[in-house]
């Protein structure tokens, strides 16, 4: 388990040691309160009613019966939710996805809401609402959805990005195209062309804990959530908009998180759980079950891949082409001007050094659940289809695909697919750091094979602001708005140390409700310890320039003859000779006499946080005869920038590979041809077992991101991107077969393997 | 529906409840009892979130119903640390950072222990086997498995002294 | 919803009988809350069977194995007997979920729901093991492979319960196995699976019962893939009949966990993997 800081110079004093997490005793005893976890006193419980159909008009909703039910306190439906949203067309998807306004547009669609007094009597009260629905043809497949007799979803959707404006709607709603270069003259002088057809089926997050919160609104308009979210800020917003209320006015907390992978990023039952305690004049508690966190959140894409590579002779890939077919359920993709397939068409390639590259990504409307991000989201499915396509080249040129992805690499200086050019990065020291790793000799026996890939991610800033409290004791508290979502408070608590120059012992970072901190935006881009920690920095920073004028007022000297250092202010050895340091604790003993309670703030947009890389080893065993594979061995090996604290640097490798190997081999959404989902649940929507994994060797990198005082770059999400055509590559090796559907389950694997033989 | 008087003992103490006969002792320990330590990840035994002991053997308290328990004996996550300190187990969680998010904490936790009090010297195969009704989707199950076999390491060695200090 | 406790079999029955409404037996509960869950059924009596002494019982001898419906797995498997005896009635067993669910789990609860992919149902038709069925009138003694009446439903009458799974004594050179294909290692429901229990007479597989789960609406006991290796040292050639034999008397679905060509030809691989199993284990080269 290797880290290796040979790239950076910085010498730290706390940086990069394993301490222990601040709220890991919570979490062990089972003290920690996650969304399902708290009560408000009072309470009613808040249930949905959903579509059973993909695709259906709703003629009529008759909630009489139901109304009349003793215990019953409120019933909503879209008549009770006005759109609010002033022509944010993105506010209004949401509005219309948590809760269907006329028409059903998947499996699972909320059309109505009830609260009531146990669930008991929410679920009886559900049985009695009278939905009357004129079923309509449906389309769930990305590629169907294109077809020119696909029915059409929206009427209102028309195609972006095509010259001139279409007059007719489409399904396919946005078109993007990215690249430099002339790709038909790389095409025409190449020597070797390869290209194959990919898809991918759709997977989700996979979060333990169900979506849960608890809405309280009172008839003053002021309102509180308790929620599960990475986001509390962002869902303080879109809540207080889609219900008409003052943004200050709604205190969102947020509780600890049982997982979110970016699921947890957009509301699905908040803004209607606030609508029933409004309407009920009580608080209410909304608790997805799993069943309903498949149907209706927010899953990843679902793809049809075209990649097409060009390649002289020597090994260099003079052409690199990709069409990219992403459907994001039945509404646009949430950040608005880049979809889902946009992300992937700007990912694609972004590992290699291209003259002439061009990729088009066309993003689809289907009738599924709206997706959201999971885990460098789009990224996934690009890298499966363009590291497989890499595997095939190096075949036909007769190359070792190691050295051919070394070749041809991206490096400093490289003008990205996507646009920018590099800064110093760190794919090539990946790759050689892959070449020089004992996984690539040890011994294979029959029916194993070995695979490698590599993969890219942007990584994002974003607004952010903390604060920095110190106590008269000398110890700090640190708050930010950036929710835990796998440690950050420990790396967080960290940096606080590392800056004041105090054991890590006196630091306890906090997440602070919304009421208590301005404005932060959404744990996700893996912006959480790289922008939260900047924030720290400037603030702890801010903190240093009070207490120095602390200790001057303290000492009678100018604060130019202080410096701070090592945690202690320090007067001019020459000008004072004999004032002796004043530590933190001392200063802030002295605080309440010097001026009152000695702070720092900071609010910030951090930019640059530095793309990151990784690159994979993986060995397989198949079973020719079933077709099952067992992964025997996997190597993770990425470039973090700065490691604040490894081992959770560690865990973000080993969980974002854990994910991509589920969703490599097991993992998808099975629809049936009615357009109904038929495994929303972990019985047979299968994510790995303890027992189907071996240990995930890590090795950490740092290539210093020179955006960030100590180097940092977003870790959590690179490592789900290789594991797709790192196994794709190894089940090549060890029998044979390309498999270009993923996820390659041993019906799919048994099945190539057939036809491999009778060919 | 018919409601159940249930007596029983958890976490060493005496409890009386009453539920519906329907109720899922799952129910029962969070919404009744305020034992929040279970947790509900899928309710129908795929997630072993709400893992807890009946009478000494592990379970899905999401398949067991309150009516169920009458006079026996219920340990969950709560009555795992012993007085002032952490159990070995628990301590090595946080140690060897086998948990990020921590949902499925309280669940791993009791079902690590109930292996380790069945079998003190588990294979890497028998912990992973005996694990696999626990689903975690941060880790991947690495450091899990560490830290188990690290209290596994550190229990057999404070058995070996205690019967050594017996025979002396 | 009611709950009752009887403390034996006859009172059980009885409860089972008089219910008017839908009335359950609640052994596990692993299959039954499950359902209830997910609202696929809405009991109105739910009969726990754990605290009748006569359902509880684990008995093994020269006469033979009785196995009360109330054991569970985990007691199953602690039984080193039983397990030595039945490898592969006892591994399958073992097969049906988790730690968590095998603490609960019983192979008659897995019978009784009837599920054509329950792991326990081809190997107890493998071994030529039966049930004692009690019902408020009597009792009568049923083949494993006669209680399972299609996907979910049982050839029981209203007010009859299963008391233990009995099987016969365990001949010399005799041995069991089960496999099945699941995706992941843990966790999952069969995808396809198969039972084999063989005896030997001087080396050549005198008798043979072979069984397959999840390729058809109930587990099925082939008659033909037993013939196929009678008689045999399971040679090469007779593994390869074996295999024909059970991939001829698939007719499964396309489901979500497997086609139809995938589980009629792993059928056959299976049946041979677990042919040999059992085939060493009674003591063949």
């Amino acid at each position: 388990m290797g880290n290796d800081p040979s790239y950076t110079n910085q010498q730290f004093k706390v940086i990069g040691s394993r301490v222990k997490r601040p709220d890991g005793v919570d979490k062990v005893t089972g003290r920690a309160k996650y969304g399902a976890d708290h009560n408000a006193p009072g309470q009613l419980v808040g249930m949905f009613l959903r579509s059973p159909h993909a695709h259906a008009r709703i003629l009529k909703i008759s909630t009489a019966r139901a109304e009349k039910l003793r215990g019953v306190k409120a019933i909503i439906t879209s008549d009770d939710l006005p759109d609010l949203t002033n022509g944010d067309e993105y506010a209004r998807e949401i509005l219309e996805n948590c809760m269907a306004r006329g028409r059903a547009l998947y499996d699972g669609h909320a059309v109505a809401a009830v609260a009531a007094i146990d669930e008991q009597t929410a679920k009886q009260a559900l049985k009695l609402i009278d939905v009357k629905y004129e079923v309509l043809p449906h389309v769930t497949d990305v590629d169907e959805a294109m077809q020119p007799d696909a029915p059409v979803i929206h009427p209102h959707l028309f195609t972006v990005g095509v010259n001139p404006r279409p007059t007719q709607p489409s399904n396919v709603y946005n078109i993007a195209e990215f690249g430099h270069g002339d790709i038909e003259a790389g095409f025409a002088a190449a020597d070797v062309i390869v290209e194959k057809t990919y898809k991918t089926e759709q997977t989700h997050q996979g979060y333990i804990e169900p979506h849960a919160c608890v809405a309280s609104v009172n008839v003053d308009g002021t309102g509180e959530l308790w929620v599960t979210t990475q986001g509390h800020f962002g869902y303080r917003t879109i809540c207080a908009t889609l219900l008409g209320m003052d943004i200050a006015k709604l205190k969102v907390t947020s509780s600890e998180i049982g997982g979110g992978f970016g699921g947890k990023t957009h509301v699905w039952i908040e803004p209607i759980a606030l609508a029933l305690s409004r309407k009920a004049n009580r608080p209410v508690k909304a608790v997805m079950s799993r069943e309903e966190v498949f149907r209706a959140s927010g899953p990843t894409a679902s793809t049809s891949i075209d990649v097409k590579l060009g390649a002289t002779k020597d090994g260099t890939i003079i052409a690199a082409y990709a069409a990219l077919r992403y459907q994001g359920g039945a509404f646009r993709g949430s950040i608005p001007g880049m979809p889902w397939a946009a992300i992937g068409a700007m990912t694609s390639f972004a590992c290699y050094n291209l003259a002439n590259v061009k990729t088009v990504g066309y993003d689809v409307v289907v009738n599924r659940p709206k997706s959201a991000a999971y885990r460098a989201p789009s990224a996934p499915m690009a890298a499966f289809a363009v590291e497989s396509t890499v595997d095939l080249l190096a075949q036909e040129l007769r190359i070792n695909p190691l050295d051919l992805r070394i070749k041809n690499a991206s490096r400093e200086g490289t003008r990205a697919s996507y646009g920018p050019i590099y800064g110093p990065i760190g794919i090539g020291p990946t790759l050689e750091a892959v070449k020089n790793h004992p996984h690539m000799r040890a011994k294979l026996k029959k029916n194993q094979g070995r695979g490698m890939a590599c993969g890219f991610w942007f990584n994002f800033g974003g607004q952010t602001c903390s604060d920095i409290n110190i106590a008269t004791d000398g110890t700090v508290t640190v708050t930010v708005g950036t929710v835990d979502v796998g440690g950050s408070r420990a790396s967080l608590s960290l940096i606080a140390a590392e800056e004041l120059g105090i054991p890590y012992e006196h630091v306890k970072a906090h997440i602070a409700d919304t009421a208590s901190l301005g404005h932060n935006d959404t744990t996700e881009g893996s912006r959480g310890t790289f922008s939260s920690g900047m924030a720290i920095i400037f603030a702890a920073r801010q903190a240093i320039e009070v207490l120095r004028e602390r200790a001057a007022k303290m000492w009678s000297i100018p604060v130019e003859d202080v410096t701070w250092n090592s945690g202690c202010a320090v007067a001019d050895a020459k000008k004072h000779k004999q004032l002796k340091p004043l530590s933190l604790a001392e200063i802030a003993a002295a605080s309440p006499r010097t001026g009152g309670p000695i702070a720092g703030h900071n609010e910030s947009v951090p930019d640059n946080a530095g793309v990151s890389f990784a690159s994979h080893i993986c060995d397989v065993e198949v079973d020719p005869e079933t077709g099952a594979t067992r992964i025997l061995r996997y190597t993770v090996i990425q470039d973090a920038g700065k490691a604040i604290h490894p081992t959770y640097v560690e865990g973000q490798m080993q969980g974002a590979a854990a994910q991509g190997i589920g969703w490599a081999l097991n993992e998808e959404y099975i629809y049936g041809k009615d357009g109904r989902l038929q495994n929303p649940g972990f019985l047979d929507y299968r994510i790995p077992v303890c027992s189907d994994l071996p240990f995930l060797d890590t090795q950490i990198l740092e290539i210093p991101n020179p955006h960030h005082p100590y180097g940092i770059r977003g870790v959590g999400e690179t490592s789900i991107v290789p594991p797709l055509a790192a196994i794709g590559n190894a089940i090549s090796n060890a029998v044979g077969v390309r498999m270009n559907h993923i996820p390659m389950s041993p019906p799919r694997i048994l099945k190539a393997l057939e036809a491999m033989k009778g060919a | 529906m018919a409601a159940v008087l249930v007596s029983t003992t958890i976490n060493g103490d005496a409890t009386e409840f009453s539920c519906p006969a329907n109720e899922s002792l799952l129910s029962v320990l969070r919404n009744r009892l305020g034992l929040t330590g279970a947790k509900e990840g899928c309710s129908t035994g795929d997630c072993g979130a709400c893992s807890v002991t009946l009478d000494g053997r592990i379970v899905c308290s999401c398949l067991v119903l309150g009516a169920e328990v009458e006079g026996r004996e219920i340990n969950t996550i709560e009555g795992m640390a012993a007085d002032s300190d952490l159990h070995p187990l628990q301590a090595n969680f946080i140690e060897h950072a086998a948990l990020q998010c921590g949902i499925c904490t309280p669940g791993f936790l009791m079902a690590a222990k109930a292996l380790l009090d069945r079998n003190p010297d588990p294979s890497e195969t028998e912990i992973r086997y005996a694990l696999a009704g626990n689903l975690c989707r941060c880790t991947g199950y690495d450091k899990i498995v560490r830290a188990v076999q690290a209290t596994a390491k550190q229990l057999r060695q404070l058995e070996k002294k205690k019967s050594r200090r017996k025979k002396a | 919803m009611r709950y009752q406790r009887p403390s034996t079999t006859k009172e059980a029955a009885l409860l089972l009988h008089d219910e008017r409404g839908s009335a359950y037996v609640l052994a596990g509960g692993t299959d039954l809350l499950v359902r209830m869950k997910l609202g696929h059924i809405e009991p109105d009596l739910l009969v726990d069977i754990k605290h009748i002494p006569a359902m509880s019982a684990l008995s093994h001898s020269a006469k033979g194995t009785r196995i009360g419906a109330a054991v569970s797995g985990a007691q199953l498997g602690e039984h080193t007997k039983i397990a030595k005896a039945w490898p592969g009635v006892v591994e399958a067993a073992n097969l049906i979920g988790s730690d968590q669910v095998q603490s609960r789990c019983t192979m008659v609860g897995n019978l009784c729901n009837a599920s054509p992919a329950a792991d326990s149902v081809p190997a107890l038709i493998a071994a030529g093991a039966k049930v004692a069925v009690v019902g408020p009138n009597g009792r009568r003694t049923v083949a494993v492979e006669k209680i399972a009446a299609g996907p979910g439903r049982t050839s029981l009458a209203k007010g009859e319960l299963v008391e233990a799974v009995i099987l016969p004594p365990r001949s010399a050179r005799s041995g069991d196995a089960y496999l099945r294909l699941t995706p992941r290692t843990e966790m999952d429901i069969a995808v396809v699976s198969a039972g084999v229990n063989l005896t030997l007479e001087r080396g050549r597989i005198k008798s043979a019962r072979v069984a397959l789960g999840a390729v058809a609406p109930t587990a099925l006991l082939v008659p033909a893939a037993a013939r196929a290796i009678i008689g045999t040292r399971l040679d090469d050639e007779a593994l390869e009949r074996l295999a024909a034999a059970c991939s001829a008397a698939c007719h499964p679905i396309d489901d979500k966990r497997g086609t139809i060509e995938y589980r009629t030809t792993v059928a056959g691989v299976l049946a041979k993997r677990a042919a040999k199993i059992a085939f060493q284990r009674a003591g063949g080269a």
